[in-house]
């Protein structure tokens, strides 16, 4: 009993960070309909940014909320400079840009940051909590807590302000929605510096569980995207139950099956969710535009 | 890309002809991966390489002549580590090749020494690149399999019979993990429980409660590289695991502890080298003042903290300019022969004693079992 609740607690908090990746993809992609493969360097630069700000001398709440601002910051250069010159491109090829734009920050980081792997302390100490004979970090609880405040704060964006469905509009026809007066430009300005701030968060909570490197974006970003895949893409609550989905899967084939079928049971249960109901567990459903 | 240390007013008398004896130059080419993938391994090494290489020519350089390097940049893809082997070779005309960062880039580099018949020594760990014996091919790094059985010889010392595997599935992990299979029936243990996970994964507690519930276990080898390793440690002290813990030489350094967390580390063991613990050596250890002398060196110039990889580069370069000084020649044919009666000659990783049948020259001796106390490194024997 005690080992199948040390497999929950394992799933948990690797699935929590693999939500909180697959929900920074959700706004970009409804904004635009682009998947934004840049995300997992978004988290990157969340972890890295804050620890060079610690390391520095900032006290580790300022140093992370500058990474969050920085970030947000670099997302909307990344849409000004990269995807607002290609607008009218189709989404496939925004999509190269963004694995280019990938390629690039993990570059830039490598060269302004360093070749290291850095960690900064758990917000709430490394004592581990005991729950029935199994073991949870404290950090486990907050990457879980941030996940599911970014999937409320989303969840009310998207449904209940004018600004969330001015989004969504954007992305359903945005000749349309600049006819009714909807500022495109801003709203992909916006949805870039969210999305990168949410990205940058969930690598400030979770570098103390899985530390950071200047090349730990594209992993973020494969088992992000595979979570928001899983759960409907553009769907926050997709991207949280997707993204908890694909850890437990992880998490009990380790335990039960073995570790070597680890990834290869996530991906089969991924391809067996798609085959059956192509646009995810909640994803919307297509209607072709005419 | 391409580096030389000499001014830019001899490279043009060289360009033009006009070198004469008084200019003789013992050029030694290096191919390294102090970019890409592998720019964590190759970027110390090629520092050190540079850093000796001015230090040597300091000194008055080998017998009275300078050392030119040219040092290329392969990215760690062994297409490019042909291309500037045989580069060196051709164009360069190098007596002597140091590089190879990793086990791929050493192989590519080997094929075109062997052709040209220069001595090469590779910097990577895999024992493929010296068994068999090729005539021009040697290397630094101990194997996988000589920290397995470092390893095994303390388990077996601590009574241990029954043990747990934990390793990552990256090249360094699966490679040693093999090794350590191969090798754990000469001590008389068994191995009980043997899992894996990704080298991108942030939690390991499944694979280590099954590793804890495996019956008869008595402790725990984690052969891993990078950050992996220090996750497995932290969740081992999560999940409160009592049993006596190994990592592999791949983790050996002052980072490791700092990523771990001290607490946490507390009680590892693991297979290092003296070029971790210079201030714990005996007084009348050989390494001593090697490690002492390099670790003091590449600290000033660099302000980066030495590590296990720079050492590889310090020992290749120390086996060549030894090497060159015996022979007092600078003839690749010479070089290499006098490369292979190198006796008792002490580097940062170890003491080398090369004989036609072994182009490492290393033995277990070179490996010192270290225990991490109060985030501090200690020897055990």
């Amino acid at each position: 009993m005690s080992e199948l609740l040390q497999f929950l607690f394992s799933g948990v908090t690797v699935g929590a960070v693999y939500a909180l990746v697959a929900l920074g993809f959700t706004i970009i992609y409804n904004a635009s309909d682009v998947v934004n493969f840049a995300q997992g360097e978004f988290v990157m630069l969340g972890g890295m940014i804050t620890w060079f700000a610690h390391a520095a001398g900032l006290p580790l709440p300022l140093a992370a909320l500058s990474a969050i601002v920085v970030t947000a910051a670099l997302g909307v250069a990344m849409n000004k400079l990269m995807i607002e010159p290609a607008r009218g491109a189709p989404v496939v090829s925004l999509i190269i840009i963004t694995i280019g734009a990938s390629i690039f920050i993990q570059g830039a980081a490598q060269l302004v940051f360093d070749k290291q792997i850095h960690s900064f302390p758990a917000f709430s100490g490394d004592a581990p909590i005991r729950v029935g004979g199994a073991t949870i970090l404290p950090q486990s609880l907050w990457v879980i807590g941030g996940a599911l405040v970014v999937f409320a704060g989303l969840w009310v964006f998207f449904t209940r302000t004018l600004l969330g469905r001015a989004v969504l509009a954007t992305s359903n026809n945005r000749l349309a929605a600049q006819l009714v007066g909807i500022n495109t430009n801003f709203v992909m300005a916006l949805s870039f510096a969210v999305s990168a701030g949410i990205g940058a968060l969930a690598g400030v909570l979770a570098t103390p569980i899985t530390l950071v490197a200047y090349n730990v974006g594209i992993g973020f970003a494969l088992k992000g995207f595979a979570g928001a895949m899983l759960g409907g893409m553009g769907n926050p609550k997709g991207a949280l139950v997707g993204g908890f989905a694909i850890g437990l899967i992880e998490a009990l084939t380790a335990g039960y099956l073995s570790s070597q079928y680890k990834d290869a049971a996530a991906f089969v249960v991924i391809l067996a969710v798609l085959f059956f109901m192509p646009q995810g567990l909640f994803g919307r459903k297509s209607a072709d535009r005419v | 890309m391409k580096k030389t240390l000499t001014t830019t007013a001899l490279g043009l008398l060289a360009a033009l002809g006009l070198t004469t004896a008084a200019f003789a130059e013992i050029r030694i080419g290096a191919s390294i991966s102090a970019t890409g993938p592998a720019a964590f391994l190759g970027d110390p090494e090629a520092k050190t390489l540079e850093m000796l290489v001015e230090e040597a020519n300091a000194a008055g350089g080998i017998n009275g002549e300078k050392i030119e390097l040219v040092l290329y940049d392969d990215n760690g893809d062994p297409n490019k580590a042909r291309t500037f082997a045989t580069r060196l070779v051709e164009d360069d005309e190098v007596v002597a090749i140091i590089g190879g960062t990793t086990t791929g880039t050493s192989m590519s580099i080997l094929s075109v020494a062997e052709d040209a018949e220069v001595p090469f020594v590779s910097l990577a760990g895999a024992i493929d690149i010296i068994q068999p014996v090729k005539p021009f091919t040697f290397k630094t790094p101990h194997t996988d399999r000589m920290a397995c059985q470092k390893i095994f010889e303390d388990m077996k010392k601590r009574g241990f019979t029954k043990i747990g595997l934990i390793s990552g599935t990256d090249g360094f992990g699966a490679s040693m993990q093999a090794q350590c299979k191969s090798v754990v029936a000469d001590y008389g243990i068994e191995i009980v429980a043997d899992e894996t996970y990704d080298p991108k994964d942030s939690d390991m507690t499944a694979q280590l409660t099954k590793v804890r519930n495996a019956a008869g276990i008595q402790a725990v080898l984690n052969p891993g590289f990078g950050q992996g390793p220090s996750i497995v440690t932290r969740n081992y002290k999560q999940l409160g695991i009592e049993l006596p813990f190994y990592q592999s030489h791949g983790v050996a350094s002052a980072g490791f502890i700092e990523l771990a967390g001290a607490e946490a580390a507390e009680g590892v063991r693991l297979p290092g080298n003296a070029l971790l613990i210079p201030e714990l050596l005996a007084d009348g250890d050989a390494q001593k003042p090697v490690v002492t002398a390099y670790k003091a060196a590449f600290e000033t110039k660099t302000g980066t903290p030495v590590g296990t990889f720079g050492g590889y580069a310090h020992d290749g370069f120390l086996l060549v300019t030894d090497a060159i000084g015996r022979a007092d020649s600078a003839e690749p044919q010479a070089i290499r022969d006098a490369l292979e009666t190198t006796k008792g000659l002490a580097g940062a990783t170890g003491i080398y004693t090369m004989s036609a049948q072994d182009h490492l020259g290393l033995d277990l001796s070179a490996f010192r079992m270290l225990e991490i106390r109060g985030g501090k490194w200690t020897l055990v024997e």
